[in-house]
């Protein structure tokens, strides 16, 4: 039966003063009581020996740990992951930081504090408190100061305490009891509600996550920055007497960044070539980057003709051979440029200053392997093996 | 304490009205809960229609501006940030009065503020709401608007750009909203209880005990709930000086002329609490004679209000001709050329109207007549609230149209769209006004409770009770 339960002892007194009074009597001899009072009653903790609220460490703590968090992230990302120049400030320009992490010190103080003081300190939320929908609460909840002490006290006595209460001019002295199976309730994951819920709520957001990117922002409106009016090349133009859209540079003229190139031969382009920059930690970084890039899938990573492409398309020569290391630089450039047999060119690929570091990564090659011993086709091929197993 | 001083009408420390009404706790509960109860009357509904009607003009400007772009506003070149930023700044502004009364006033122990606090509070929350629409519709594709403002990790590996005052204001203005709602609902909570314990029906029941967390009213979670309330209140206070700081770095970082002087952030933070506390005391004003709360929001209150916005209009203008002198002390020729041609180049038109609204009108609030005359302080506060929205219409508007080169100048006229879309952001700002008086206590009850005459223990037969930091004593 519900009455058997018997939760606590509760007393109602009508000032403040009273209630200060029978906090500051009760607290002397109980452990397990507590005061509810509509407002902070001023003073009233001193009266129920309590310690004075140590929340604010929690908050100053938070708040700087979030801080260096923040400034590490904008450290990182303007520094390390993608640097960038702005306004001619250093990467890592601090004062620039400073409002930032001052929000930032504001924003997760405020906020984790108020989370942590609800869920830790109160163990919010808890509508299942005995305490809940009976008359002491709706009372204490508008104009009356109340008092309680728990039936687990160890020096809880009923009738003790009902003399004391109303010695100390209580207005009520009333017991609260408590539905075990109300309190007991504990939330269960596998509730077929909760699981049919969650499951609806992921279906939900799935679709309209999928109807935005995926039809939203292509229909009307939304998909007329995609769709401006605008010539491509190709078509034909009312606008220009010729009739084409697209045009053709004057004549005598080169556009910017273009340089044509002019040799129709490997050996013009030996002739005349030569390599007009320095193998410098830098550029040789540049070189490695692009021949990894784009020669490594065919010529292997390095240069030693370890193609990966599994046969679809023969493997390109090993570059190190004794036959490579004569070639002038002019003659590598010019095969990269306009490509060798089955070996595409790479001239709208591959930037000059680009093509020149490839060069010079490749000569880095050379000298670091040797020239190497010819080796049979099978031995070619199971090389080849090998390192496409390696390199996935 | 307690005993000698009665006299309410010099005792700011006690919640007048409530105790002039001699009311008991229980009383105060039904006075401030007593808009929820009953069915809104027929003010209610004519006010309603007219802010949604305003409401729907600005959707009707927004929803055309998507459709056809935002070639619809005026906004050219050189004026590239006209309108939505002026009112964006406007709208900020607004909101800094909440802060301030709900925050520093606290901290200051203006025991006058508690009536007033949690509707100035929900005020800052709406205001920055509305304030948020424009930077957002400002990039003409708002529906992506947040893959520009927030640092998240994309295919591109590009950040957002932490020395940039607009990533900035992301953050405070962001900030600024979510800790005033969280300020906001903290306060919220023991009336949630106390709406929930007299609930009749049964959903209000439902809903009220989900808001109200369960709360308890239990002393050891007073304890803690008191002092995080006035960790929030200090954290608030440096937090609102940091938001109008941050807005006004927008321009003051710049280096064009009119905009780049030290002397803005100051100046802004001191507009904004000018132009709020209009806002507030015009919504006061409307929302007491819609809601018959005469007796709550007294008098005395907005007189008080109307001497913050003498105090602070005064300081405003310490700015504009501070401003001049700076101009002219620098000797720099493109600063003052930038100064005279906003007091006497195209737009003079208004800069005097900023100047007269926000400097000579508020002079009126001298005369304790004019303090307490509910109709002439709304109509000078509707003044103070054209005399800033002029404001930042002339720092933004006169600098861009006339920088540095005679060749790029260029007058700017705001179109109709931009006009409605301004209309609108005062019909969303006053239906959440409204809403808001109708489905929540406008009045924070267990503050009010703790400033009664009743609600104070007397402290004779016990010895304690020193420095709870928040009871003026
Ligand atoms: C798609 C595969 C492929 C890629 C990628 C590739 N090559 Fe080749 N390369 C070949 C093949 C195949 C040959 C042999 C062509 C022939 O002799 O017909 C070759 C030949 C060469 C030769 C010898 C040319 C000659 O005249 O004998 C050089 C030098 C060379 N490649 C350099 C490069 C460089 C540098 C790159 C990177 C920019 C590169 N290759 C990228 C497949 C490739």
């Amino acid at each position: 039966m519900i009455k058997e339960n018997l939760y606590a002892i509760s007393a109602l007194f009508d000032t403040p003063d009273s209630i200060m009074k029978a906090a500051d009597n009760i607290s002397t001899e109980y452990k397990r009581f507590d005061v509810n009072t509509p407002y902070p009653v001023h003073g009233m903790d001193d009266a129920m020996k309590l310690t004075p609220s140590r929340i604010g460490y929690f908050t100053i703590s938070i708040g700087l740990f979030c801080m260096s968090f923040m400034l590490y992230f904008m450290y990182w990302s303007n520094s390390v992951d993608y640097p960038q120049v702005i306004g001619g400030k250093p990467f890592f320009a601090f004062p620039a930081y400073v409002p930032i992490m001052f929000e930032i010190t504001i924003l997760t103080g405020a906020v984790l504090s108020v989370a942590m003081m609800i869920s830790v300190l109160f163990k919010f939320p808890n509508n299942a408190h005995p305490l809940h929908d009976s008359g002491y609460m709706k009372a204490v909840s508008s104009d009356k100061y109340g008092i309680y002490v728990e039936a687990k006290d160890s020096n809880f006595d009923y009738s003790k305490l009902e003399k004391q209460f109303k010695e100390l001019g209580a207005s009520s002295v009333s017991p609260i009891y408590y539905d075990e199976e109300e309190v007991d309730w504990k939330p269960n994951t596998w509730d077929p509600k909760f699981v049919i819920g969650t499951i609806g709520i992921a279906i939900l957001t799935s679709f309209s996550v999928y109807m935005h990117m995926n039809k939203v922002l292509f229909m009307v409106p939304f998909d007329w920055m995609m769709n401006q009016e605008r010539a491509d090349y190709g078509e034909t133009s009312e606008f220009f007497a010729d009739g084409y859209s697209m045009r053709v540079a004057p004549v005598g003229t080169i556009a910017r960044g273009f340089i044509p190139y002019q040799y129709d031969s490997p050996d013009s382009a030996s002739k005349y070539m030569t390599n007009p920059t320095v193998a410098s930690e830098h550029n040789l970084e540049l070189g490695q980057r692009k021949f990894l890039t784009y020669c490594s899938p065919c010529h292997g990573n390095m240069a030693e003709g370890a193609s990966r492409l599994k046969g679809n398309m023969p493997p390109g020569p090993d570059l190190r051979t004794e036959f490579y290391q004569n070639f002038t630089d002019g003659r590598f450039y010019h095969t990269i440029t306009k490509g060798k047999g089955i070996m595409a060119g790479y001239e709208s690929q591959i930037t000059r200053e680009e093509r020149w570091a490839i060069i010079n990564y490749i000569r880095t090659l050379q000298k670091a392997f040797g020239t190497p011993v010819v080796k049979t086709e099978e031995e070619i091929a199971e090389n080849s093996e090998t390192k496409t197993e390696a390199s996935e | 304490m307690h005993t000698e001083t009665k006299d309410y009408d010099n005792d700011l420390r006690i919640a007048r009205p409530i105790v002039e009404g001699k009311r008991t706790l229980k009383q105060i509960d039904d006075a401030i809960i007593a808009p929820l109860d009953r069915l809104p009357n027929i003010k209610f509904w004519i006010a309603i229609s007219f802010t949604l009607t305003l409401l729907m003009v600005g959707a009707i400007a927004l929803g055309l501006s998507f459709y056809y772009g935002t070639g619809l506003w005026g906004n050219n070149n050189p004026v590239g940030w006209a309108l939505p930023i002026v009112n964006f700044v406007f709208w900020v502004g607004i909101g800094h009065a909440g802060t301030l009364i709900s925050a520093i006033l606290f901290l200051l122990r203006q025991r006058w503020r508690n009536g007033i606090a949690r509707f100035a509070e929900a005020m800052t929350i709406f205001a920055v709401i509305t304030a948020l629409i424009f930077p957002i519709i400002h990039t003409g594709r708002p529906w992506v608007a947040a893959v520009y403002l927030l640092p998240y990790p994309n295919q591109h590996s590009l950040w957002v750009n932490f020395t940039s005052p607009l990533l900035w204001d992301v953050f405070a203005v962001s900030t600024y909203f979510t800790v005033s709602f969280v300020f906001w609902y903290v306060g919220l909570i023991p009336d949630f209880a106390v709406l929930r314990d007299r609930a009749t029906g049964k959903i209000k029941k439902l809903l009220y005990s989900v808001f109200s967390l369960g709360w308890r009213f239990s002393n050891r979670h007073w304890k803690h709930y008191e002092m995080m309330y006035l960790i929030l209140a200090g954290m608030a206070t440096p937090l609102v000086l940091s938001v109008h700081t941050i807005v006004s770095f927008d321009f003051a970082v710049s280096i064009l002329p009119g905009w780049h002087t030290t002397i803005f952030p100051p100046y802004f933070v001191a507009g904004a609490i000018f132009s709020g506390f209009a806002m507030v005391q015009n919504s006061l004003v409307i929302i007491r004679k819609i809601f018959d709360m005469e007796d709550l929001i007294p008098i005395s209150t907005l007189e008080l209000m109307n001497k913050i916005i003498l105090l602070t209009g005064m300081m405003v203008g310490y700015a504009y001709t501070m401003e001049f002198f700076i101009a002219w002390y620098s000797g720099n020729q493109p600063e003052t050329f930038a100064f005279v041609n906003r007091a006497f180049g195209p737009y003079a038109w208004a800069y005097w109207i900023m100047f007269s609204c926000n400097v000579f009108i508020p002079q009126l609030f001298w005369f304790k007549k004019v303090r307490r005359n509910l109709f002439l302080m709304f109509i000078i506060a509707v003044f103070v609230n054209v005399g800033m929205w002029f404001e930042r219409f002339v720092i933004t508007v006169t600098s861009l149209s006339r920088d540095f080169l005679p060749s790029s100048w260029a007058y700017y006229t705001p179109t109709i769209t931009d006009f409605a879309i301004l209309i609108g952001s005062f019909g969303l700002f006053f239906t959440l006004v409204l809403i808001f008086v109708r489905v929540l206590p406008a009045i924070a009850i267990a503050e009010i409770k703790a400033v009664t005459e009743q609600g104070q223990p007397s402290h004779t037969h016990l010895h304690i009770g020193n420095g709870k930091s928040n009871e003026a004593h």
